[in-house]
This record gives C-alpha cells, sequence and structure tokens, in this order.
C-alpha cells in the first residue's frame, strides 16, 4: 500500500509540473485559466490523499472547502473574459 | 490485505494516472477547445476515482468522500462551460476543417459574438 | 523521501509563480498566478500540519481575493502600459 501512495504522488506531481509549463507558455488567457482550473483539481485529490496519509478525520474539511470553492475564480475570470462581470 | 484494500489502491492508481493524463493532455493538445476536454473531464474522473479510493480504505471516511465527489462533479463542468462560453465569445474559434465549416457557422447564429476585427487581445 | 521531493516540487512552483505574478505587465495574469500562489501555499500549510492556516487560506485566498482583484481590473485597465493613455484610471484614482 505503501508504494501505491508513492506512485500517485509521483504522478500528482508530475501532473503539477505540466500544467505549471502551460501556464507559463499558453498563449491566450484561455489557456492560464484552463491550467488554473486543473490545478484547483489536483490540489483537492492532493489534500485528500495527504490525509490519508497522516491519518487524521479532520483534514479532509479543507478539502471540502476547496472543491466547494475552488471554481468561484475560474467562472469570475470567464465572466470578465466574456464581459459581462 | 482485505479485499477493500485491494480495491482502494486499483482506485487510487486509476485516479493518479488520470490526473497525469489530464495535465499532459493541456501540455500537448493545440487549441483552447482540446485543452479543455482534455483538463476537465479526464481530471474529474480521476479526482473522483481517487477520492472514493481513500473512501474505501477507511470505511468511515466514506460520507465525506462522497460529499467531495458530488462537489467535484458539479463545479467542473460548469468552470468549463462558462470559460468555452467566454472564448467563443472573445472570437477564438476552433481549429477546424474547411468542409465543417457550416457546422459551426449554424451556432454562431445563437450565440451572440465578436467578429475577428473587433476583437484586438 | 517522496514528501521530499513534493515539497520541492511545491516550493519551486511557489517560487516561480510569484516572480512571475511581479514581472508579468498584464495584470489579469498577474492575478491568475496569485490564485496558484493561494492554491500552493494552502497545501504547504496543510502539509505542516497546520490545517486551520490552510483552511482560512484556501477560503480567503482563491475566492475573495480573486473576485476583489478581477473587479478592480474590470475598473480600471487591464494592461500597464495602459495606465497614463486611458482617462478611465485616473477618474477611478480621484
Amino acid at each position: 500500500m505503501t508504494y501505491i501512495i508513492y506512485i500517485a504522488f509521483i504522478f500528482m506531481a508530475a501532473g503539477l509540473i505540466f500544467s505549471a509549463i502551460r501556464f507559463v507558455k499558453g498563449p491566450t488567457a484561455g489557456d492560464r485559466t484552463v491550467a488554473l482550473d486543473t490545478l484547483t483539481t489536483i490540489g483537492v485529490a492532493a489534500l485528500v490523499l495527504l490525509g490519508y496519509v497522516f491519518q487524521r478525520f479532520v483534514y479532509i474539511d479543507v478539502a471540502l472547502v476547496y472543491a466547494v470553492l475552488g471554481f468561484i475564480g475560474v467562472i469570475v475570470i470567464a465572466r470578465y473574459l466574456e464581459g459581462a462581470l | 490485505m482485505s479485499i477493500l484494500e485491494i480495491i482502494g489502491g486499483i482506485l487510487i492508481l486509476i485516479g493518479s494516472a488520470f490526473l497525469f493524463l489530464g495535465a499532459l493532455g493541456i501540455f500537448r493538445m493545440p487549441d483552447v477547445y482540446n485543452r479543455l476536454q482534455a483538463g476537465t473531464k479526464a481530471t474529474t474522473l480521476g479526482g473522483m476515482s481517487l477520492v472514493l479510493g481513500v473512501g474505501f480504505l477507511e470505511p468511515s471516511w466514506m460520507l465525506k468522500s462522497l460529499i467531495i465527489i458530488i462537489f467535484i462533479a458539479y463545479s467542473n463542468p460548469i468552470s468549463s462551460h462558462a470559460l468555452a462560453r467566454a472564448m467563443y465569445r472573445r472570437g477564438h474559434y476552433p481549429l477546424i476543417k474547411d468542409k465543417d465549416k457550416e457546422k459551426m457557422d449554424a451556432y454562431r447564429e445563437v450565440v451572440p459574438h465578436k467578429t475577428k476585427e473587433e476583437e484586438k487581445s | 523521501m517522496i514528501y521530499f521531493i513534493l515539497i520541492s516540487v511545491l516550493v519551486v512552483l511557489i517560487i516561480g509563480a510569484a516572480v512571475y505574478a511581479i514581472r508579468q505587465k498584464d495584470l489579469l495574469y498577474a492575478v491568475i498566478a496569485t490564485g496558484i500562489i493561494s492554491l500552493i501555499l494552502s497545501i504547504l500549510f496543510y502539509m505542516l500540519q497546520a490545517p486551520d492556516v490552510a483552511l482560512t487560506e484556501a477560503a480567503i485566498g482563491v475566492a475573495l481575493t480573486t473576485i476583489i482583484f478581477i473587479i478592480t481590473i474590470r475598473n480600471t485597465v487591464r494592461f500597464e502600459d495602459e495606465r497614463d493613455k486611458k482617462d478611465k484610471f485616473k477618474s477611478a484614482v480621484k
């Protein structure tokens, strides 16, 4: 079980690096916002898995708050790009 | 190892693999809409699978895992749809073949948009 | 060992995002970089066994700061170079 969690963390770290590269390279504002959205979802998954590693039940609340509030920033940026804020 | 731990480990491996593939799709796809497809749908599946796997590993955490899955399942498509709509209205059109232009023009009359000349940045 | 690698990746990403947010001339991209800084800072607080600070950072940093900065950009200008050209910024300052 320990090696499975190691492999999962290596995959998530590689995903963070690729999303950050797309955030730096992206030609338009939409690409950077997509990178922010993907980083948010990978962050929620990493928070849940870290809560399992630390064996604390209370730590899952942080991932819950992030899953609830994480999309508001993307929606506000999208409404600004649309011109209808 | 019990049967729940085996199921949880397999779900965690599938979820982390799909998270990595979603990020790789963001890095390699050529267009904004293709990046939205890769970055939102694959990532939604990966996140839901990984959180469900953690719920199988610790069965007393299953209720909170299901709540997180519900929030991921409604918040990711909302942001994806809002972003695609905003990019279409700004005048960034998808990479498309010439014989398929008419289908996109049929949708263009439904949604108000900017033309190429009005759009500067 | 694996957590050392994860913390190294997160620290490199947060320093890169901070430098990007300072150097960028387009203020919208700087706001998106601020959101990434908030996310990675929340994960780092979480790994340092401080979940209450991570909770506050997640609630304030991702939603409130982004909304306030976007409304500010909407009311002024988006690019730094346009600051002297447009009359809108001067009226907003007064």
